[in-house]
């Protein structure tokens, strides 16, 4: 394991996030997670936040904008939303907001399966760089990261979550 | 050799047979068709992948069900499409194959889905754009003579991994027409790369390729020691109009033989899956009891097919 300077504990950070997240998200918000990152943090703020918030998980790749330079991402994950959209307040959740490409991926995949109330944002990490109009709602952490790093979230083998910074190459900037 | 279906980085531009085709390529198109398969369950039925793009149908050969699962897949990727049912248009009028490629082009296609009577049709398509710089226009073949239909042997491995998960371990058998199926062709091709240890062949010695041994396949011409122990039987249609002379005495003792009976299908596995591309002749090679039973996936099959043509279509767009 690469030493994880100059970033924060992803646990802890995860629990801040919770924390912020607690009062402030509806009692009747359903959390959709974005593939990979972000659908583990969903699956964990559904037990750290009060209440009962159904988890989906959501898959961009069909609806990402550099499809047409990169083609179709190796791994594609089946999009399982176990709820309508229509009419339901949504809480995107995805690990780190960067460019802000990813959210409008995911926003427009969203409304292909109904028209939300509302979507919020919860990120455990914005790194800032944005080439959007897109801010998130919660935020775990801010941390500035050079622009040739990508900050990425792994899961060990016993499901604690972990951050690490690696070369920005092949990785889509999100 | 070099393989016209991948370009210099190895990755699929072109598909044109599963012969050849790398192992990894293969399940690759398997695992990205997954995700597809729920498209078909939202409220809008359609992703943006292929948003502007002009994918042409030509079908110089008549059929329905690829043709419209073409056009289905097509614009579920939020494509154009364009259908041409060329064996009553230009060709009738003396248009070389070429010359009709070129003016479409012209049209500015991006994507030509090819079936053609003659074997390697989709083949010289694509030799034809690489050759003249055209390489970002993509062939997918369709179904060219009796040489491959690799979207439909895609799509069998598609239902076979559906059900069975894996392919090690499995017995596969094939059973009637092998000779006029390109069907056939491209499935043993698959089921081979994806390293299933026993595929059959069963069918009278005048309906089997003889070559058939060299592929790898067990070869059968009893319908009962054919099928026995089977978890996939895959039935295939009796070509009649692709038949010169006599090969068979008549359709009635075709089925007596190598028809589908719930008997025949008893002496396969309990949890045995029965498959046919399509179209299927009730009471030839399969009888209705059989078709519309429990072990039937014939209908998913058609769903699947669907999927594992968008995943297949949004593949090759993305390469350039």
């Amino acid at each position: 394991m690469a030493p994880t300077s100059g970033l924060p504990d992803a646990e802890a950070t995860l629990a801040a996030l919770a924390e912020r997240m607690r009062c402030a998200v509806a009692i009747d918000a359903k959390l959709v997670g974005i593939y990979s990152g972000g659908a583990w943090l969903a699956d964990r703020l559904a037990e750290l936040l009060s209440g009962e918030h159904p988890v989906g998980y959501i898959d961009v790749s069909f609806y990402r904008d550099d499809y047409a330079t990169k083609g179709l991402r190796a791994k594609v994950e089946t999009t399982a939303l176990p709820f309508d959209i229509g009419g339901a307040r949504i809480v995107l959740v995805d690990d780190v907001l960067y460019t802000g490409r990813s959210v409008r991926a995911a926003i427009n995949e969203l409304f292909d399966y109904g028209r939300p109330e509302s979507i919020e944002l919860a990120v455990l990490i914005d790194r800032g760089g944005r080439e959007l109009p897109i801010e998130a709602t919660y935020v775990g952490a801010r941390v500035a990261v050079a622009r040739d790093l990508s900050v990425v979230l792994n899961r060990q083998p016993d499901a604690r979550l972990e951050l690490s910074v690696e070369p920005a190459g092949s990785a889509p900037r999100d | 050799m070099t393989n016209p279906q991948l370009n210099e980085r190895g990755e699929l531009t072109h598909l044109l047979t599963l012969e050849g085709l790398p192992e990894e390529v293969i399940r690759r198109i398997l695992d990205t068709a997954v995700p597809f398969v729920s498209i078909a369950e939202r409220d809008v039925k359609k992703v943006p992948l292929l948003r502007g793009k002009a994918v042409f149908n030509l079908f110089f050969e008549s059929s329905t069900r690829t043709r419209t699962t073409f056009e289905i897949a097509a614009k579920r990727l939020s494509a154009d499409v364009i259908n041409l049912n060329i064996g009553v248009s230009s060709t009738s009028k003396g248009e070389t194959l070429l010359d009709t490629i070129d003016n479409l082009v012209a049209m500015n296609a991006d994507m030509f889905v090819v079936r053609h009577a003659q074997s390697g049709a989709p083949h010289l398509i694509a030799q034809h754009l690489s050759r003249t710089d055209r390489r970002h226009i993509h062939v997918i073949n369709a179904g060219d003579g009796r040489h491959a239909h690799p979207t439909q042997g895609l799509l069998d491995l598609f239902t076979i991994r559906h059900y069975k998960k894996d392919f090690r371990g499995l017995t596969v058998a094939i059973v009637g027409d092998l000779l006029h199926s390109r069907v056939a062709r491209s499935l043993i091709h698959g089921l081979t790369t994806l390293g299933t240890p026993e595929v059959r062949a069963i069918g009278p010695q005048t309906l089997l390729p003889a070559a058939l041994e060299s592929l790898g396949v067990r070869v059968f011409h009893d319908m009962a020691s054919g099928v026995r122990g089977a978890d996939v039987v895959v039935m295939l249609r009796l070509q009649s109009e692709r038949m010169k002379g006599s090969l068979l005495p008549s359709a009635g003792e075709f089925f007596k033989h190598y028809g589908l009976t719930a008997e025949k299908l008893a002496l396969a596995k309990p949890d045995a899956i029965v498959m046919h591309p399509g179209p299927m002749n009730r009471g030839v090679e399969i009888e209705s009891a059989v078709a519309d039973g429990e072990h039937s996936v014939i209908l998913p099959q058609v769903t699947f097919g669907i999927a594992v043509r968008m995943a297949v279509m949004s593949i090759l767009a993305g390469t350039s």
